[in-house]
């Protein structure tokens, strides 16, 4: 029985492995989830959720027009993820309209021109992967492209982690010690529209959101530390895409929505169990029975 | 010649004007501050205080007017690390997950490497300064779990760790408890002596009295400015909260 049930268990972990689709997407989707995951930390904090969600989908024209131009798809994205929020900026400092509204406004105005465009452009573009992702179908050069991006933005971040925190946390003090503050707002916005563009392959433009503040927000109920916060969050964003991945091979599941949901169940984990700041607050539990 | 004008003072600023897109937040301010003095930044809110702080530490660029920081620009002030900022409590993320070692080591981010990877003179300063506001048993406790006196010394921390010469704080008595105020008080006249220039804005008109050399009175623009034993008359108080009197606004002994 004993025996049964391990190699019942090893055959669920190691079954999907044999398919060449499978590695390459656990491989894909773990390394979008720590790339999204580390950027995620700093959204989080940065209070940047929505701009998260904006520039997620203000990426779609970018890539339609992008294929349609025979140009790196990453690029088209890029251009208007950056060109999204700088239309946001420039909208609400020369109007009334409050910020919230101004982001909404411009976001699904981008959307909606990306999905008027995919129905124009004759070519081959699946709107159904863009918008839910196809990780189990992503092309040799998909991979490099990925991978090259992944790593810039996992390099970015790395160099300037202490800065890009010290911007979240007090922008001002930043710029009386000489830190430049405007290289950091961009560079966050970069990675930013980079991480969108990586996380559309795996969970689509419509879940990449997810991928981008799930696994800060989990973190965040975890800790005070800020360089474990980016740990768990990372962690928690790579354990949820094999999770989601595993659970589409056997469950015959959607494969972004499954890596989105494992994130929105840790998130709740967290939320009611977190040591500190979960709803049962475990540590005082704990003292109460140690006493 | 016009340049030896300037140096003779830490803060140097003329005819200053803010504009937020067109409102007009501060116009034709002017300070000059020598070293080893304390000033006093009095108003009501939305006079101009924080404006005026922003435009010192560089965080809004001015629309008029000139600023010299020890005779020179904003910018080298920056590089070196002259200007030491203390939000105010409202100012920032408490919830952040930050501890007061790390919050104190900002201080030193400004003379690090690109990687802010510390020295073991960073690690030195940031131990002084922590001791000074007498914070050593706080090390790892995260600024969320702080009081707001202790908050309040950590940003003090930061401030002397930075080594600036120039400190500006933002109601640096509001929100702290009768321990953090004494010890606040304290290290005022330890500044002073070491020659450091402070600015300070305050609702208190108390402490003005208290540890002010100087106070700036402003409503917009400066409604006066001089010695606290001289400026700080009824009249002025009155045209600098609008027409309410002195009485109104800390007892009628004053």
């Amino acid at each position: 029985m004993e025996f049964f049930l391990f190699s019942s268990i090893n055959t669920f972990l190691t079954d999907p492995l044999t398919h060449d689709f499978m590695r390459k997407a656990l491989f894909m989707s773990s390394l979008v989830a720590a790339v999204c995951g580390f950027l995620s930390s700093y959204l989080t904090l940065k209070g940047w959720a929505l701009m998260g969600d904006a520039v997620s989908h203000s990426v779609m024209p970018g890539v339609v027009v992008a294929y349609a131009l025979g140009l790196p798809f990453s690029l088209g994205a890029f251009i208007f993820g950056v060109g999204s929020v700088a239309l946001i900026g420039f909208v609400k400092q020369k109007s009334r309209v409050k910020e919230d509204t101004v982001i909404g406004l411009v976001f699904t105005g981008f959307f909606a021109l990306g999905i008027v465009l995919v129905s124009k452009i004759k070519s081959n573009i699946d709107l159904h992967s863009i918008l839910f992702g196809s990780p189990l179908g992503i092309s040799l050069s998909d991979v490099k492209q990925t991978v090259l991006i992944s790593l810039l933005v996992v390099i970015l971040l790395s160099v300037f982690r202490k800065d890009l925190m010290l911007y979240c946390f007090d922008p001002r003090h930043a710029k009386t010690v000489g830190i430049n503050v405007h290289f950091l707002h961009y560079l966050l916005l970069t990675c930013l529209s980079l991480a969108a563009v990586v996380g559309l392959q795996t969970v689509g433009i419509i879940l990449v959101v997810a991928m981008l503040i799930t696994p800060g927000a989990t973190a965040y109920l975890l800790t005070d530390q800020f360089d474990n916060m980016t740990i768990i969050s990372v962690l928690s964003a790579i354990i949820s895409s094999l999770i989601g991945i595993y659970c589409s091979f056997w469950f015959d599941l959607e494969t972004g929505g499954s890596i989105v949901l494992a994130q929105t169940f840790i998130f709740l984990f967290a939320f009611l169990f977190a040591p500190r700041y979960g709803i049962f607050k475990f540590k005082k539990l704990f003292a109460g029975y140690k006493r | 010649m016009e340049k030896l004008h300037y140096q003779n003072y830490r803060i140097y600023a003329e005819n200053i004007c803010v504009d937020y897109n067109g409102k007009v937040a501060l116009y034709d301010a002017n300070l000059r501050l020598k070293p080893g003095q304390i000033c006093g930044l009095v108003g009501m809110n939305g006079a101009g205080k924080t404006t005026f702080f922003n435009a010192l530490t560089g965080f809004v660029n001015i629309s008029k007017g000139k600023i010299r920081i020890n005779g020179e620009s904003l910018r080298s002030a920056q590089k070196d690390q002259t200007i030491a900022y203390v939000p105010q409590s409202e100012g920032i993320d408490s919830q952040f997950p930050v501890n007061v070692w790390d919050v104190v080591m900002m201080g030193r981010y400004g003379s690090m490497n690109v990687l802010r990877c510390p020295r073991e003179s960073d690690v030195q300063a940031v131990k002084d300064a922590i001791e000074r506001v007498d914070l050593t048993d706080f090390l790892s406790t995260p600024i969320g779990n702080l009081s707001g006196g202790q908050r309040k010394r950590t940003f003090l921390a930061r401030a002397i760790a930075q080594r600036a010469s120039i400190l500006l704080l933002d109601e640096p008595f509001t929100g702290v408890d009768i321990r953090t105020e004494k010890l606040i008080s304290e290290l005022f006249i330890q500044f002073k002596n070491e020659g450091k220039t402070i600015l300070l804005s305050t609702h208190d008109m108390i402490h003005v009295r208290e540890v002010c050399d100087l106070v700036l009175l402003i409503n917009k623009t400066v409604v006066a400015y001089g010695e606290t034993s001289e400026v700080f008359t009824p009249e002025n108080i009155t045209s600098t909260f609008g027409g309410i009197s002195p009485d109104v606004l800390f007892g009628p002994e004053s």
